[in-house]
């Protein structure tokens, strides 16, 4: 077993030293388990998923992990996760694309069984023609269930989201899953500059009693342990028992706001405030969008960035103050359906200001040129046709 | 802990329902009780919504009754009959999504290892043919290969009951039922069979015509799981409503088909064998010397 000494959260997440690595973004996910005291990871391989739950197989390997199986396919290791989790245990899994859609049954009805784990997200094509290439638009399924949802920009992001992760799920008034997303391969298989504290520090283990709903454990009342009516006894008694209890669990989720800002530095990220142009992105596409930001600043022109690093709870509130002055919105997207841009347009009064786009799918990259052209569209700039590398 | 969870802080009793004191004064927790006193004591389970004549609510009767420690088990199920009278026991009771009993049970089972490694904690998967051998098919037998230490016990009504009266897998060849408009295509799942096959260390096959049986074949499996790995119960539990069997008859069916399909078979591999034998022949010389005495 490695020594690894126990520390408080704010310690290892804001506080303790950091070392710059050049890792893949794999590598960042299987660091933050590392570090994160887990004690089991339920592993199904797909494309671009399979080298992080490889690596945690590893981490298990080397005693960083306590169990640690490769499922029978994504529904039976979501379902699995969840038994692990009522039985006390902090756990952590991870899928992509057609994976995650096949787990989705048991993924979304994690929140109402009020399940804290940590579940990786790397982005792959989901429908026909089949593709392994890191289009998004699976995120748009995720948004509606309740879960806590970031979204990981680079490396850094994607260690610092789900180290960050087991301590905002497991806080009594949030106890729901967060979901690290990010894209595959641009992130997953490319390597970035992540700062990492020391592996010689972990998080607290899991305090299953520090709970809203408790562990079913044999060790202190379950939620139920009386004979009273099931949810389904009575229509009545089914509207009305599921009802509040997905409003708590939407109250819950908006209550992860506040560690949001605690641990992540909150759900935004704005550079430049004060320009009448906007690129709101998340994922990859604000780190192209914080390329073109770049390159406007470059030409005086005035641009700005809105990072969402958190889709769930939406930062309606940030998102709709940072664009009070905007005469224009960019939305860029890696997917066909624009569920960002729809978010956007629902929180600002003006949605009209909002362009669509612009949007590459199929999990092709995003040129910053793409962004430019709408750039220099919102700011009536005629511009011949130039390549941005 | 078991115990203490469930028995009620000082000063709390004439707070708590009446129920539940009697439950905890008059009930199973902490001792085993014999199946033949049924009636005698304050069971686990009583109200439940079942059908009348449901033979599938008398075999989860029983089964309460045979639990070896009800303070330290927690029972999982799926979308169907049985989970109607399991959500209204007094034991912890996990009620996840379609088919997915036995991938929740692995992780729960797994936690409770990691977190009580010195303790015994029951985990019995109680659901039906179809959650077990239709949808929930592969995450069955993977639990299985797994060689999970848990218990799963398939009531066996050959139908979609609680949703309508479906055909299932298990449904017998021939008989025609909602989604077998010419009536089903093809041989009843031999699930005993694969359960050995897949890995189960302990399994039997049981038409639930005699308690004292059906106690024992419960108590062996949960004891079998405990310490090996993964054991099987396969239980006709009749649907008297969708086969319409006059509820007066459905002993006699039971009976019926325990002389033709569902004839008592038990297997176990040789350690599970001498370890039972072994706890089983201790209990026969405790219960003579308490007679003597």
């Amino acid at each position: 077993m490695p020594e690894q000494k126990v520390v408080e959260p704010e310690h290892l997440l804001l506080e303790a030293p950091r070392e710059k690595k050049f890792i893949t973004g794999s590598q960042a996910f299987a660091e933050a388990v590392k570090r994160g005291n887990v004690d089991i990871a339920i592993a199904y391989p797909i494309t671009p998923q399979s080298e992080t739950m490889h690596l945690v197989g590893d981490l298990y390997a080397q005693g960083y992990v306590k169990d640690y199986y490769r499922a029978e396919e994504e529904y039976g290791a979501m379902s699995a996760i969840a038994g692990a989790v009522r039985g006390g245990a902090r756990a952590f899994t991870a899928t992509s694309g057609p994976g995650l859609l096949r787990g989705l049954e048991a993924i979304v009805s994690w929140p109402g069984h009020r399940i804290p784990a940590v579940l990786g997200v790397m982005t792959r094509v989901v429908n026909a023609p089949l593709s392994i290439q890191p289009d998004n638009v699976e995120i748009a399924y995720l948004l509606h269930s309740g879960l806590v949802v970031l979204h990981a920009e680079n490396q850094q992001d994607v260690f610092d989201f789900t180290l960050a992760g087991f301590v905002i799920s497991e806080k009594v008034d949030v106890y729901l899953p967060v979901v690290v997303a990010t894209e595959g391969f641009f992130v997953t298989h490319a390597k970035g500059y992540v700062e990492l504290p020391p592996e010689d520090m972990k998080l607290p283990p899991r305090d299953p009693y520090k709970a809203p709903v408790p562990p079913t454990d044999c060790e202190i009342p379950p939620a139920r342990i009386q004979r009273d009516a099931p949810v389904q006894k009575s229509n009545f008694m089914s509207y009305l028992i599921h009802a509040v209890w997905q409003q708590e669990v939407w109250s819950a989720n908006r209550r992860a706001m506040k560690w949001i800002y605690k641990y992540l530095g909150g759900p935004i990220e704005v550079v430049n405030p004060d320009a009448e142009v906007f690129i709101v992105a998340s994922g990859c596409a604000a780190a192209q969008g914080r390329e073109a930001q770049r390159y406007a600043q470059m030409e005086g022109l005035p641009v700005g960035l809105v990072k969402i690093k958190s889709l769930r709870p939406f930062p309606e509130k940030e998102v709709r103050e940072a664009l009070k002055k905007a005469k224009a919105v960019i939305v860029p997207e890696h997917n066909i359906v624009g569920w960002l841009a729809k978010e956007v347009k629902a929180v600002i009064p003006n949605s009209g200001i909002v362009v669509d786009g612009p949007r590459v799918y199929g999990g092709m990259t995003l040129p910053v040129e793409l962004i430019m052209d709408e750039i220099y569209k919102a700011l009536g700039i005629k511009k011949e046709k130039k390549t941005v590398v | 802990m078991g115990l203490e969870y469930v028995k009620i802080s000082p000063g709390f009793e004439k707070y708590m329902p009446r129920d539940y004191v009697d439950l905890v004064k008059f009930g199973q927790f902490g001792k085993e009780i014999d199946v033949m006193q049924l009636g005698q004591f304050k069971e686990l389970v009583e109200e439940h919504p079942m059908c009348a004549g449901c033979y599938m609510a008398y075999f989860i009767r029983v089964f309460y009754a045979a639990l070896p420690k009800p303070e330290d088990t927690i029972v999982l199920g799926t979308a169907g009959c049985a989970r109607l009278a399991l959500s209204q026991a007094a034991v912890p009771f996990i009620y996840g999504n379609y088919g997915d009993t036995n991938a929740v049970a692995s992780g729960l089972k797994r936690a409770l290892s990691i977190r009580f490694p010195d303790k015994d904690k029951d985990v019995v998967v109680i659901a039906g043919d179809g959650g077990l051998m239709d949808i929930g098919f592969g995450m069955t037998m993977h639990s299985w290969f797994r060689r999970e230490k848990f218990t799963t016990i398939m009531v066996d009504n050959e139908v979609y009951g609680n949703t309508g009266g479906q055909e299932s897998g298990m449904s017998p060849k021939g008989i025609q039922l909602k989604m077998a408009p010419k009536g089903k295509q093809f041989d009843k799942i031999n699930a005993v069979e694969l359960a050995q096959v897949a890995g189960c260390v302990y399994v039997a096959r049981i038409s639930p015509t005699n308690p004292k049986r059906i106690a024992k074949v419960i108590r062996r499996a949960i004891l079998a799981a405990r310490k090996f790995g993964p054991t099987f119960i396969h239980a006709y539990t009749s649907c008297n409503i969708e086969y319409s069997i006059p509820t007066r008859e459905v002993l006699a069916d039971a009976r019926a088909r325990e002389k033709k399909d569902f004839k008592f078979y038990e297997w176990m591999t040789d350690e599970v064998k001498e370890y039972l034998e072994e706890i089983e022949r201790k209990e026969k010389e405790k219960a003579k010397q308490e007679v003597k005495s």
